[in-house]
C-alpha cells in the first residue's frame, strides 16, 4: 500500500447495489462479516426485489445490500458514504441513497448503450453536476475480471458471478481491511471447487490493486472506529429470523419441551423454518405444511400433546390463520406465533417492511379472543423476544404473537453470546398424573391459567375443541358460563401484566416531548433522539416491546408528557390502540407506510417540528 | 399432534364435509406424505349440522336447501381421492353393518401409515336413505361387495355373482351361466402396489355393487418412521449436542 492519508471517522454506510443475480447479498454479508470481525459494531439491511429473476438490467431486478459499520450502531443508516453500482440499473434506483459528497463506485464496461436505455437513461447518466456533487470511481470491472477468468481458465459465465468480489476488493482497500477473512470463507465456501477460490480471491485481490494505484483513493481511505462501548463477552453477527429460530430453540432446551414448528414457506419469514429445520440434533420437529391453516393446526395439536408449539409466518399468512388462532385462544393452549411483518395488505410488498400487522395481531379473530402480542426491536434481540414469547405462552397457557418484520428478520447485527445457564427459568404449567382434583378448565388463582394435561397422562383424560366448555370441560351453551369464559380469559392476559417489568423512559426523561415507538423501529429512533440530544434538545423517549397487554405503568408514564409523538411504519395503528386505552393522553402521529425503515434524518426533522 | 408425540395412536373423525371440502387439502397431503393417523370419514352425503345443504359428495342432481332445483356439482369419490394421492390404506364400510366396521377399524389401527376408512352414514333428518339403494336389507347383498384379500370377489345372496376383468372394465358375472366358473372371478389382493384395480374397485357403484371391507392396504414406510428415523440419526450424529453449542459455533470473537 502506498502512503496514504487515512480518514478516522465513527461510523461509515457502505450500500451494494446490482442485479439480483450480481452477489450483492454475498457482498456486503462478506464485507460486514469482516468488519464485525475486526471490532467494529454492525448493522445491515437488505434490500432486495420479489422477482427471483427480473428482466436482466431492469430496475426491478435491482437488488441492494447496506451495511453499516462505526463505533456504536443502532440501526442500517440513513444513507450512504460509499455506493457500489454495478449495472446503470443499480446505479440509477441507488444514488437517491448516497449521501451527497458519496463516493460512487460502478463498474462501467456495464455502462453500454442498450444497458442505459433500459435502465431509463436518455443522456449520459455522469453529468456535469454529478460529477461534481460525488466522486465517482469508473472501473471496468467486467473486463478485468474476464481477463482474470481467461487467465485462470474458467468460462465467461463463471468469471462474470465474480465481479463482485472485485468491488469488495475496492472497498476492503477503501476502508483499510485486509483480504484474509474473505479468503478464508471463499475457501470454504469452494472447497470442491479449487478454480472458483482461484478466481474469486484473484479478483478480489484485482479490485483491491486497482484501488490502490487510483489516485483519489489515496485521500479517501476511511479508518471507521472500532467499537468501544460494547459490553464483554462473546460476540457473533446475527440475523433477526436466525435469532428467532435459536430463540425458540433455547426456549425449548430450558423448558424441556420438545420444539414444535409447523410453517409454510412465505417472504420473509421463511428462514427461521429453513434454519430450525437444520436442527434435529437439538430436538427441532419441523414440518412443512400444505399451507398456512396446516402450519398452525399442526402446530395446535403438537401443543395439545405436550410440545412447545410454534408456527412462522407473515401478514396475509397470519390473516389465514386467524380462526385457527381462535381455537387456540379457546383450547388454552400455549403456542407462539412469529409474524414478520412486511408490506401489505394481500400480498403487498413481500421483500418491504412494515409494522401494519399490529390491528390484525391484536384483533384478527372472531368472538372475543384476546392474546399476548410482543414485539421484538432489533436483529440480535429477536431471540430474547421469541425466548420471552415461548416463557410467555408455556407459563400462561396462551397463544402470543411475536411481531418481528423484515427489516429486523433479513438484517444483521452483532449478537453478544449468551450462556444458557443465564436465560431466565421456564415453568411450563404441566398437570400431574393421577390427580383427581384436574379440571380441564380450573384456573391457577394469581395467573388464571389453566393446567396442562397431555394426552397419555394417566387419570386426566380430557378433551378439548372450538366449542364452548365448562371449567369442568363438557360442552356449554350456558349463558352465564359463557360470559364467566369470556371474562376468565381476557383476565388471564391481562394478568401477563404482572410478570413483565415496567416501561422504561430513556433519552431526556424531563423533556416535553416523548417519542413513542413500538418493535422494529428502535434503531433510528434511539439514534434520532440521541442526537437531538446532544444538540441541546430536550426530547424522552419510551419503546414497548410488551405489546398487549402493556406494561402496568404505561398509563402513569404517558399522563406525564404534554406531547406525544407515536412513531410507527403504518397509519396510527399502535397510537390509535394507546389512544383507546389512555384517552386521556393527546397523541400525535409520526406514520411511514413506503415499506422502507425510518430515517434517522426525515425524525429528527419531525422532532425539531414539535419542539417549535 | 403424532410428530410431538409418535406414541399417541391418533384418531381423525371427519365427515363429507372437512375430509372432503374445507379440509380436503389437508386429508390429501396427510395421505401422500403417508403420516400414521387413523383417518375416519363419515360420509352421510349431506351437510347435516348446518341442515341440510349439498356437500362435495351429494349426488349429482339432488335437490338440497342450496340446490333446489339440484345440484350441478360432480361428486368427489373418496376413495378414489385416497388412491389418487398414493394413499396406502383405503376401507369402506356401512353404518348398519357394525361388525364390518369393527373389522375395517382394526385394520386400520393396525397398519402403519395413513389409514383412511369411509363410513356410508345415514342422516337420519336430512339426507335419509340416501345410501338405503345399497344398505336396506332386500338388496344389500347384490348391491355390495365384501371384499376379502386372497378371496374371489364374489357376492349376491348364495355368492352366485362374481367380478371379472373384461379387458377394458369390470363387469358382474353370475357362476355357472355363460361357461363362468370360479377360476374367471378376480381374487382381491389389498397389496397390490399399483393403484389401478383398487381405483376400479373404490369407484364402483351403479351397474357394479359398490366395493366394501379393506381395498387397499400396502406398505409403505410412513412418515413418522421416516421422521423418527431422521431425528435420531441426528441426535446421534448431529454437530451441536445443546444451544450453547449452537450459539458458539462459526465466527464468533471475544470483546
Amino acid at each position: 500500500m502506498s502512503e496514504n492519508q487515512i480518514i478516522n471517522k465513527e461510523d461509515l454506510v457502505v450500500r451494494f447495489a446490482g442485479d439480483s443475480g450480481d452477489g450483492m447479498q454475498l457482498s456486503g454479508t462478506l464485507f460486514s462479516d469482516a468488519s464485525a470481525l475486526t471490532g467494529n459494531d454492525i448493522a445491515t439491511f437488505p434490500d432486495y426485489p420479489a422477482e427471483i429473476r427480473a428482466p436482466h438490467n431492469t430496475i426491478a431486478g435491482v437488488s441492494g445490500y447496506q451495511v453499516h459499520v462505526g463505533n456504536h450502531i443502532y440501526s442500517s443508516g440513513d444513507k450512504c458514504d460509499i455506493l457500489v453500482a454495478m449495472n446503470p440499473a443499480s446505479f440509477k434506483s441507488n444514488l437517491k441513497w448516497a449521501k451527497r459528497g458519496a463516493t460512487v463506485i460502478v463498474d462501467i464496461d456495464t455502462f453500454t448503450e442498450e444497458a442505459l436505455q433500459k435502465a431509463g437513461y436518455t443522456d449520459d447518466p455522469f453529468t456535469d453536476e454529478f460529477e461534481r456533487a460525488y466522486t465517482i470511481i469508473k472501473a471496468p470491472i467486467t473486463s478485468f475480471t474476464s481477463r482474470i477468468g481467461d487467465a485462470v481458465g474458467v468460462d465467461k459465465k463463471t468469471a462474470e458471478k465474480s465481479r463482485n468480489m472485485f468491488a469488495l476488493g475496492i472497498i476492503f482497500y477503501a476502508t483499510h481491511k485486509a483480504l484474509d477473512h474473505t479468503f478464508a470463507y471463499l475457501e470454504r465456501k469452494f472447497a470442491k471447487k479449487p478454480q472458483v477460490v482461484q478466481l474469486n480471491k484473484a479478483v478480489l485481490t484485482e479490485g483491491y490493486e486497482y484501488a490502490d494505484k487510483l489516485e483519489v483513493m489515496h485521500s479517501h481511505i476511511v479508518e471507521v472506529a472500532k467499537a468501544d462501548q460494547m459490553a464483554k463477552g462473546r460476540y457473533r453477527n446475527i440475523t433477526g429470523n436466525v435469532a428467532t429460530a435459536w430463540g425458540l430453540l433455547a426456549a425449548s432446551e430450558k423448558s424441556g419441551r420438545r420444539l414444535f414448528l409447523g410453517s409454510y414457506p412465505i417472504t420473509p419469514a421463511t428462514d427461521i423454518m429453513v434454519e430450525l429445520a437444520k436442527h434435529k440434533s437439538l430436538g427441532a420437529r419441523v414440518f412443512q405444511a400444505e399451507d398456512e391453516i396446516a402450519g398452525i393446526c399442526s402446530a395446535i395439536g403438537a401443543s395439545y400433546a405436550g410440545a412447545l408449539a410454534c408456527t412462522s409466518t407473515s401478514g396475509p399468512g397470519l390473516s389465514l390463520k386467524s380462526e385457527a388462532l381462535g381455537l387456540a385462544v379457546m383450547t388454552e393452549l400455549p403456542l407462539v406465533v412469529v409474524d414478520v411483518q412486511r408490506g401489505g395488505p394481500s400480498t403487498g410488498l413481500p421483500t418491504k417492511t412494515e409494522q401494519s400487522d399490529l390491528a390484525q395481531a391484536l384483533y384478527g379473530r372472531n368472538g372475543e379472543a384476546p392474546l399476548v402480542v410482543v414485539a421484538a426491536s432489533s436483529s440480535a434481540n429477536c431471540f430474547y423476544w421469541a425466548y420471552e414469547a415461548a416463557k410467555l405462552a408455556l407459563e400462561h397457557m396462551t397463544p402470543v404473537i411475536l411481531l418481528t418484520d423484515g427489516y429486523l428478520g433479513n438484517g444483521s447485527q452483532l449478537f453478544r453470546i449468551p450462556k444458557m445457564d443465564d436465560m431466565p427459568a421456564i415453568s411450563p404449567r404441566l398437570a400431574t398424573p393421577g390427580d383427581t382434583e384436574y379440571r380441564p378448565f380450573k384456573r391457577d388463582p394469581e395467573t388464571f391459567a389453566r393446567q396442562w394435561a397431555l394426552p397419555g397422562m394417566e387419570g386426566l383424560r380430557h378433551r378439548v375443541g372450538g366449542l364452548e366448555k365448562a371449567p369442568e370441560g363438557n360442552l356449554s351453551t350456558d349463558p352465564e358460563n359463557h360470559a364467566l369464559m369470556v371474562r376468565n380469559r381476557q383476565e388471564k392476559v391481562n394478568r401477563v401484566a404482572n410478570y413483565i417489568p415496567d416501561q422504561t423512559v430513556t433519552g431526556n426523561p424531563d423533556a416535553e416531548l416523548l417519542v413513542v415507538g413500538w418493535g422494529g423501529t428502535a434503531g433510528a429512533l434511539t439514534l434520532a433522539v440521541e442526537e437531538l440530544n446532544n444538540e441541546g434538545k430536550k426530547v424522552a423517549y419510551t419503546h414497548f416491546n410488551y405489546i398487549c397487554p402493556l406494561p402496568k405503568n404505561t398509563g402513569d408514564l404517558l399522563r406525564r408528557y404534554k406531547k406525544i409523538v407515536v412513531c410507527e411504519l403504518n397509519s396510527g395503528q399502535f397510537a390509535n390502540y394507546l389512544r383507546s386505552q389512555f384517552p386521556e393522553c393527546a397523541m400525535t402521529q409520526y406514520n411511514k407506510v413506503m415499506g422502507l425503515p425510518f430515517e434517522v434524518g426525515e425524525l429528527k426533522e419531525h422532532f425539531n417540528s414539535l419542539l417549535g | 399432534m403424532k410428530l410431538a408425540n409418535p406414541e399417541l395412536s391418533v384418531w381423525v373423525s371427519m365427515g363429507d364435509g372437512d375430509s372432503m371440502a374445507i379440509g380436503g387439502n389437508h386429508l390429501i397431503h396427510a395421505v401422500r406424505r403417508n403420516q400414521d393417523l387413523n383417518v375416519t370419514i363419515f360420509n352421510n352425503e349431506i351437510y347435516g349440522l348446518t341442515k341440510g345443504q349439498y356437500s362435495p359428495t351429494t349426488k349429482f342432481g339432488q335437490v338440497t336447501k342450496t340446490s333446489p332445483f339440484g345440484t350441478i356439482d360432480y361428486p368427489f369419490n373418496p376413495g378414489e381421492l385416497v388412491m389418487g394421492a398414493q394413499g396406502t390404506f383405503f376401507a369402506r364400510t356401512l353404518d348398519c353393518v357394525p361388525q364390518l366396521t369393527t373389522e375395517c377399524m382394526t385394520h386400520a389401527a393396525q397398519h402403519d401409515g395413513c389409514s383412511v376408512v369411509e363410513v356410508l352414514q345415514n342422516c337420519v333428518i336430512f339426507n335419509d336413505k340416501t345410501h338405503a339403494a345399497i344398505t336396506d336389507r332386500a338388496v344389500r347383498d347384490d348391491r355390495t361387495i365384501v371384499l376379502e384379500h386372497g378371496k374371489p370377489m364374489l357376492f349376491g345372496k348364495n355368492k352366485e355373482k362374481g367380478l371379472r376383468f373384461n379387458g377394458r372394465l369390470l363387469e358382474v358375472v353370475t357362476l355357472g351361466q355363460d361357461g363362468i366358473t370360479i377360476d374367471d372371478i378376480m381374487v382381491h389382493h389389498e397389496d397390490t402396489e399399483d393403484t389401478g384395480i383398487h381405483m376400479m374397485l373404490a369407484h364402483m357403484g351403479g351397474d357394479l355393487p359398490v366395493a366394501l371391507g379393506v381395498i387397499r392396504n400396502v406398505k409403505k414406510v410412513s412418515y413418522t418412521q421416516l421422521y423418527e428415523e431422521q431425528m435420531e440419526e441426528q441426535m446421534q450424529s448431529g454437530k451441536y449436542k445443546c444451544m450453547d453449542d449452537l450459539l458458539n459455533s462459526g465466527d464468533t470473537w471475544e470483546v
